[in-house]
């Protein structure tokens, strides 16, 4: 029947997902951030192939020289390439970026929502453990870890995602104890859906939004926390790279070669730059105060 | 309010206790000794040396020996400078690092709250644009890219101000000081904007405007106090991070500090030193989070009620 | 002349979706000393218009297009800041709707209270603390404030609802204005001290012969005070009069659908309760909760629910009335096994709940659900109205993959939601039509009881009665009994079979509806029906006379 067919052409709603996604789509200083992020991300996978010379290829000839049609962010006192170095030194910042990260949102969703959901006398244990770490002082703990243990990338990454996972936890737990309050999952209860199926249809769809946003702005974070680390030597060593180390040895350099400075500089702050606009773009896309007008 | 810091006093007892084994045993286990490094040194002198220092017990007679020490307030001898106390070295290097906390605190203070406060009472125009795209930059371009461009333009450039040392030359603490309250103030101004801009909106503001006051009294009497808990509630961790950010910018000005020893003990492998600086400044770093969270408390007088409601 | 003349008064909101026409064409005036009531809905543009003439509207979105307010012969929309600021506070002042937020936190109530006098932008007229300090210990005497001179020093948390609205009032005064606008001033309070603040402001109006715009949804309880009244919709007059032409013979469509949406009188339908063993037994039930404020002694709890017992006859409609903090919703979820009982049963059908695991629980929940009271906060925000209604029904194995699009349809149907809007979300949609999604899933499972929470309290008049009309159509159709909670005793009335009034966890008062209502036994049910404002002017005149 002809009625029956028009059923079918229901009209769609739009999700909050979909009207996020729009708004952000709005924000240019987003979408820049977006697109260098992307770039980096794909300059970064590919560099072993597009990179112009080898990592260690040095030329002693012309030792540090300015930028040029051969070297186009010059070379270090070496005479390796720049573009070369830099390329290779975000590879390293932004894995240990991105796996650093992904420790924090592991350790720090899991925490957090068991600790939420839960209640009682469970949560309050489990927030008395991370009001005592963030108490801690963690930037002199991770020094001395990496001075004590050894100057270990891996170890790195756990330790910076040890940090960083307090935060998570605390956003987490606060949004899933607010959703637990909500009168739609007081509605899922009396409708007799299980545990599990609150957690899946209910309380995770509604925890992602904040969640994504700051996991966004934990990236930045990390990465300059092992910047920090690096530039004091006691993060990333020889012969690996990372713009911290990079534009350590830069200052070393700067009075006469400040190109060995500021070009690794200019790389660490446009990555920080755009993870910042993308976090910040995502917060307003995905808040729902201002999706409510 | 007074019992309520005994008790958060109280509670930081077993946090430090923690902080001192924890920090006992990653020392004592790292691998080599800390008289292995560079030159070969005979065996019966290490073995002297180690009964020197202790080194020679079992480990959990040197911790009890080492606790009772720290509980007493003493750090023990260095490992490097021989001869000199850790209390000593900490001595020596506090005054500057304190100095140079207290500075870096005040320029971020000064420059995040009024560039925050003034971003919020016109947001979404170039009051609101500039203030918070150099908070941004700020926050982007952290202390240890920042200071160097600092020295390259101000210090070697423009020859306006000496690039290094502490209480040396006139205007030496100048460049330090901004380069480690540059970030923060960046912070404090997404804060303080954040906190106004959410204040500025209750209703409780739009009240005191249909009571006929005036848009200053309204911000300084109003909105400042409830506007500005965000940034109180940040002094404590702005601090421990004022202590690492001091670890760069005492290497970058070669200032005689704590954080310049920190890192050097962490070179030198100069285990009773990192081990004492590290107890000292998690006691530090305790001290200003409680004397925050009461600042925040203060302010609210419905929590100040509460904590003092159980005197 | 009159005090106020506004005349074609348009604010138009420029939003990201659009203009919006927020007040279009609006005049009228207020002469000295009289009361004009401003009544509509949400969104019909009733504040806006009173918050632009004190430039209150946060500019932009909202640009005033045209018109002039003039007062005392001054036109407000145009004159400057300073001028603006002399008159607000001490020509014109305000009172909020919400006395939790209008008041600030941070500062004691005695300093927020003087401000208006020592800040006085007039040299002239501005006093010294101590003769601030004295007259607002006087006035807030004169408003009600027991102890005022202690008072004066404490916090706005320190006070309940009321009492902060009785110092929102002080503060209004205490400069002496001419005119006061009063934004729902007892929108967010509990009916007994809805009436009492009705009765401060009409004798406070009458001693100091202020002028006041009294802004209302609710026609009742402008009709005791008004002198004229003007409707609006949508940011257009609808109807503006003396308040008895208004009432008695009004010749708009709008005004009198709301005059008609206000529940008046008993419910029509006759009672449908069988007699034999009821569906829903409670004995000595006791709900209590831990008192946070109190954390640190073991020994203090909140008694939300306190020894209640009760009956729900098979096909009846049960109303529980109670004000704010009686315990009423929470015996609600009590009986739904939604919150943890401290002592007393439950039976359901001859099951005693309580004895139930969560997990035998399950196919109890499918006969017993719940509508809840905020039409936002109940729905998934992430899951479109096809997700939210298929739910419970392939939860419980209502319906397979065949026959659940089909099932969905019939849902709609039966609470009156077009076909066309299945795969919407939930935020795509007004208050009234979320509550009907809302009802959807409760009776989605085709369940014998439902507890709905303050079901219509969220909604404008005219949707709520709508809401009100599908509620009793359901419960006849699909043979529902129902606990009908509310806090709005002409609503319970108009709804129930039965009654039961609740106070401090406990049931005070209970009976067949018309029974309690034309002969309550309790002081404290008596004190509530007193206070129920009538749309009847020369009743809810005599009736505020009497409080």
């Amino acid at each position: 029947m002809p009625q029956d067919n028009r059923h079918h052409k229901d009209t769609q709603g739009t999700s909050l997902w979909r009207d996020a996604w729009v708004k952000l789509c709005k924000n240019y200083l987003a979408l820049f951030g977006l697109a260098v992020l992307s770039l980096l991300c794909l300059v970064s996978l590919l560099t072993p192939w597009i990179a112009p010379y080898g990592y260690e290829e040095q030329n002693l000839l012309i030792g540090a020289s300015g930028p040029s049609l051969q070297h186009w962010l010059g070379t270090d006192i070496f005479g390796r390439d720049m573009l070369t170095r830099i390329m290779y030194g975000g590879r390293v910042s932004l894995t240990v970026g991105f796996i650093a990260t992904a420790v924090a949102l592991l350790i720090g969703v899991l925490w957090g929502a068991v600790a939420g959901y839960v209640g009682g006398r469970t949560d309050a244990l489990m927030m008395r453990i991370v009001d005592i770490m963030y108490a801690l002082p963690f930037m002199i703990f991770i020094v001395l870890l990496m001075v004590v243990l050894g100057r270990n990338i891996l170890l790195l990454f756990l330790a910076i995602g040890a940090v960083e996972w307090l935060t998570m936890a605390r956003i987490v737990r606060s949004q899933v104890m607010a959703l637990r309050k909500q009168e739609f999952v007081e509605a899922a209860h009396s409708l007799g859906l299980s545990q599990w199926t609150i957690i899946r249809r209910h309380i995770i769809p509604n925890t992602l939004g904040p969640v994504i946003v700051y996991t966004t702005l934990t990236i930045p974070n990390v990465m300059l926390l092992e910047a920090f680390l690096s530039f004091l030597g006691l993060g990333i060593q020889p012969p690996q790279s990372s713009w911290g180390l990079l534009i350590n040895y830069g200052v070393e350099t700067m009075e006469e070669y400040p190109w060995l400075l500021i070009f690794p500089g200019i790389a660490l702050s446009l990555t920080l730059f755009a993870l910042n606009f993308v976090g910040d773009g995502l917060r307003d896309a995905l808040d729902p105060r201002t999706s409510k007008d | 309010m007074l019992r309520f810091a005994l008790n958060r006093l109280l509670q930081a007892i077993p946090v430090l206790l923690i902080v001192i084994s924890a920090t006992f045993l990653l020392v004592h286990s790292a691998p080599g000794g800390p008289f292995s490094a560079d030159k070969a040194v005979p065996p019966e002198v290490i073995k002297a040396l180690e009964a020197q220092y202790n080194l020679d017990q079992p480990l959990w007679q040197q911790y009890v020996s080492y606790l009772s020490d720290v509980v007493r307030g003493d750090f023990g001898p260095s490992f490097k400078y021989s001869g000199r106390s850790v209390n000593e070295l900490i001595a020596a290097g506090l005054p500057a690092t304190a100095e140079l906390a207290l500075y870096a605190m005040l320029v971020a203070l000064i420059i995040g709250i009024s560039a925050g406060v003034a971003a919020a009472m016109r947001p979404n125009t170039l009051q609101d644009y500039l203030p918070m795209s150099a908070a941004m930059i700020g926050i982007c371009m952290p202390s240890f890219l920042f200071g160097p461009l600092m020295v390259l333009v101000f210090g070697i450039h423009l020859e306006w101000l000496p690039v290094s040392g502490w209480g040396d030359m006139p205007g030496d603490k100048i460049l330090p000081s901004i380069t480690l309250g540059t970030g923060y103030a960046a912070y404090i101004a997404r804060l303080s904007r954040g906190g106004m801009l959410e204040v500025l909106s209750q209703d409780y503001i739009r009240t005191a405007r249909a009571k006929g006051l005036s848009e200053p009294l309204i911000i300084i009497k109003h909105a400042l106090r409830g506007g500005l808990i965000p940034v109180v509630a940040f002094l404590g961790p702005a601090f421990a991070g004022l202590l690492g950010g001091s670890f760069v910018v005492e290497t970058i000005f070669q200032i005689p500090g704590l954080g310049r020893f920190y890192v050097q003990a962490a070179f030198n492998r100069d285990y009773t030193m990192i081990l004492g600086m590290t107890i000292f400044f998690a006691t530090l770093i305790i001290l200003f989070n409680l004397l925050s969270d009461m600042l925040a408390i203060w302010l609210n007088p419905k929590l100040r009620h509460q904590a003092g409601g159980r005197d | 002349m009159a005090l106020l003349e506004v005349n074609g008064l348009k604010i138009y909101f420029h939003t990201r979706n659009g203009l919006v026409k927020a007040v279009d064409d609006v005049s009228f005036s207020v002469d000295a000393g009289e009361t004009l009531a401003i009544v509509g809905e949400s969104g019909s543009g009733k504040s806006v218009t009173c918050y632009s003439l004190l430039d209150l509207l946060p500019q932009p979105p909202a640009v005033i297009e045209a018109g002039t307010a003039l007062f005392s012969g001054e036109d407000l929309l145009t004159c400057n800041r300073e001028r603006m600021r002399e008159i607000r506070g001490n020509d014109i002042a305000v009172i909020f709707q919400d006395p939790m937020t209008s008041l600030n936190p941070f500062i004691s109530i005695g300093e927020q209270l003087i401000e208006p006098l020592i800040y006085h932008r007039d040299k002239a007229r501005r006093k010294d603390r101590k003769t601030a300090h004295r007259l607002a210990v006087e006035l807030l005497d004169e408003v009600g404030i027991i102890n005022p001179e202690v008072r004066f020093d404490s916090f706005p948390h320190e006070f309940s609802g009321g009492m902060r609205q009785r110092v929102m009032i002080a503060m209004a005064l205490i400069n002496k204005p001419r005119l006061l606008i009063c934004d729902e001033p007892t929108t967010a309070l509990d009916v007994t001290i809805q009436a009492q603040i009705l009765a401060l402001i009409k004798k406070l109006q009458k001693t100091r012969d202020v002028a006041v715009i009294f802004i209302s949804h609710d026609l009742g309880v402008v009709a005791g005070i008004a002198d004229k009244v003007m409707v609006m919709c949508d940011g257009t007059i609808r109807e503006s009069g003396d308040t008895a032409r208004i009432f008695y013979n009004s010749e708009n469509d709008y005004t009198r659908k709301l005059l008609a949406a206000i529940p008046e009188g008993a419910k029509v339908l006759p009672s449908r309760a069988v007699h034999n063993t009821p569906l829903v037994r409670v004995r000595d039930l006791n709900t209590y909760f831990r008192d946070a404020s109190k954390a640190h002694s073991s020994t203090q709890y909140i008694k939300a629910v306190d020894g209640v017992s009760l009956d729900i006859q098979r096909g009846e409609i049960l109303g529980l009335v109670g004000e704010s903090g009686s315990g009423k919703s929470t015996l609600g979820r009590s009986i739904l096994q939604l919150v943890p009982t401290t002592a007393g049963t439950v039976t359901f059908d001859d099951t005693v709940l309580g004895d139930l695991k969560p997990e035998q629980l399950v196919p109890w929940r499918r006969r017993m659900q719940m509508i809840f009271q905020d039409p936002y906060a109940s729905l998934n925000p992430r899951m479109t109205v096809y997700e939210t209604l298929a739910e419970p029904l392939l939860y419980h194995h209502l319906a397979n993959s065949k026959t659940i699009d089909q099932q969905v349809r019939q849902l709609m149907d039966d609470v009156g939601l077009a076909h066309s809007q299945m795969r919407k979300y939930p935020h795509e949609f007004s208050g009234g039509q979320r509550q009907r999604i809302a009802i959807g899933r409760a009776i989605a499972t085709k369940p014998e009881l439902i507890i709905a929470d303050e079901p219509v309290s969220a909604l404008d008049v005219t949707i709520q009665a709508q809401i009100l009309e599908l509620i009793l159509t359901l419960v006849e159709r699909h043979n529902l009994t129902m606990l009908f909670i509310s806090h709005d005793l002409s609503v319970v009335r108009y709804i129930s079979d039965r009654v039961m009034v609740m106070n401090r966890g406990q049931i005070v008062e209970c009976g067949e509806t018309e029974s309690v209502w034309a002969n309550p036994q309790q002081e404290y049910t008596r004190q509530l029906l007193r206070a129920i404002p009538l749309a009847d002017p020369n009743q809810e005149r005599l009736r505020i006379g009497n409080i």
